[in-house]
């Protein structure tokens, strides 16, 4: 049995007994997958769709995420809903390491994840991948209301199977990871640098 | 609203010296267009918007135009005389055309509820394109100015607030320019076809090597 874990046996037979147990690890990733507040901030047409799951038909306040923040410093987690230029990238990169750890990051549509339609142009960042670490991406041009309340229950998922303690620990307690990355500067043609090597891993192409 | 030549004959007469060509539009809209040089262009933009019979109050749209060096070939009827008998020949005339950035700007009349009137303006010089800038007579103009000098790197003299508006300060060159060469930043394409997949085999890692086998063919039929 690892840590943090109550035999499922036991657990029952005290239950019956009147006495509820659980661990802290499940306590708090309990309370942490059910009330993710989300950065309130849209990019593009994404941003449509993101409010209408804020709203009362698709309704996200089911999955504990009503509660859009305006300010980083009280967010849970980045939806990167649109487009992203390379002139807004930096601006993106700050929030996100304003926002304190724990932080997740849904890239949102077809645009934030590569692109897009965009993605041969000149001016838009071919993937927020680049500079800042995400967990959940969603396909989708835009995708609909079903498909982020989906990322969201998958990022739920996630927060739950994460480890408090022991030598499989969620990253963001590890002291030596970094919760905060480099903003690229603006170039001459392009940002600078034009992905963030520790983060962008693209797949590497083989010839056979 | 009057026609096209008419309002060209009031311009010309209102702003002395001003040339004013019409450019034909043969297309199913059939907008022609105003000309006008650069020099007057702010006189006869005033007087456009200023002469109670036009009244141009609005400006609706200004945009970028783009035109690179260019030849048409037209073919015309001539008649020769060919061993001795007259015929009809075609004969081909190569025209070159030499290219030029251009700013278009279309007018509205709120008050008289008439438009739009096309004008343009033309800069030959694309290293360090000028044309006075009409934000004096129509506000509306400003951001869309600032936009063609972003874009198309169209300096207009008199704009209150000439600078980048949707590229960043730090950006060097024009991108809606036609001969604008963005950098080679190809990464990675899942599925790439033309354009993108002429690009994409520039950075295809070398095949391996060969071992031979691609050779052997099948042995003749007897």
């Amino acid at each position: 049995m690892s840590e943090g874990q109550i035999d499922e046996g036991l657990r029952a037979e005290l239950q019956r007994q009147g006495v509820w147990v659980t661990s802290m690890q499940e306590l708090y990733n309990w309370g942490r997958k059910n009330s993710i507040w989300p950065l309130q901030f849209g990019l593009a047409c994404c941003a449509i769709e993101m409010i209408a799951t804020a709203a009362s038909r698709y309704d996200i306040a089911r999955f504990g995420g009503e509660v859009f923040r305006p300010s980083p410093r009280q967010a849970d987690l980045m939806i990167v809903a649109g487009t992203v230029t390379k002139k807004m990238a930096p601006q993106i990169v700050r929030l996100y390491n304003q926002m304190p750890d724990p932080k997740y990051v849904i890239s949102m549509g077809a645009c934030a994840i590569s692109g897009g339609p965009f993605k041969q142009g000149y001016n838009v960042l071919k993937g927020i991948d680049r500079y800042i670490p995400v967990d959940v991406y969603i396909p989708g041009c835009p995708p609909r209301p079903e498909a982020l309340l989906h990322a969201f229950m998958e990022l739920q998922r996630k927060i739950d199977e994460q480890k408090l303690s022991g030598a499989g620990k969620a990253e963001f307690l590890k002291p030596e990871q970094p919760s905060e990355f480099p903003v690229p500067a603006f170039g001459e043609h392009d940002l600078n640098p034009t992905a963030n090597k520790d983060v962008y891993h693209p797949p590497n192409l083989e010839r056979v | 609203m009057e026609t096209l030549e008419q309002i060209k004959n009031r311009a010309e007469l209102a702003a002395r010296g001003a040339k004013i060509d019409i450019v034909p539009n043969p297309g199913p809209s059939g907008q022609s267009s105003l000309l006008i040089d650069n020099e007057h262009a702010l006189e006869v933009a005033k007087f456009l918007r200023d002469h109670a019979a036009l009244s141009f109050d609005f400006c609706s749209n200004v945009t970028g135009v783009d035109w690179l060096d260019r030849t048409i070939k037209k073919t015309t009827k001539v008649k020769q005389v060919v061993d001795g008998v007259e015929k009809e020949v075609d004969q081909t005339t190569e025209e070159k055309i030499p290219g030029y950035l251009e700013a278009v700007y279309h007018l509205y009349s709120m008050k008289l509820k008439h438009g739009p009137l096309i004008i343009r303006m033309r800069a030959a010089n694309r290293a360090d394109a000028h044309m006075p800038s009409l934000t004096p007579i129509w506000r509306s103009a400003e951001l869309q100015e600032r936009e063609i000098f972003d874009l198309y790197g169209i300096r207009f003299d008199g704009h209150p607030d000439l600078r980048r508006i949707l590229m960043w300060d730090e950006f060097v060159d024009h991108p809606m320019r036609k001969d604008y060469v963005p950098p080679d930043d190809f990464e990675w394409e899942p599925t790439p076809h033309d354009e993108v997949l002429a690009r994409a085999k520039q950075h295809y890692p070398p095949r391996p090597q060969q071992d031979g086998a691609e050779k052997i063919t099948a042995a003749p039929q007897s």
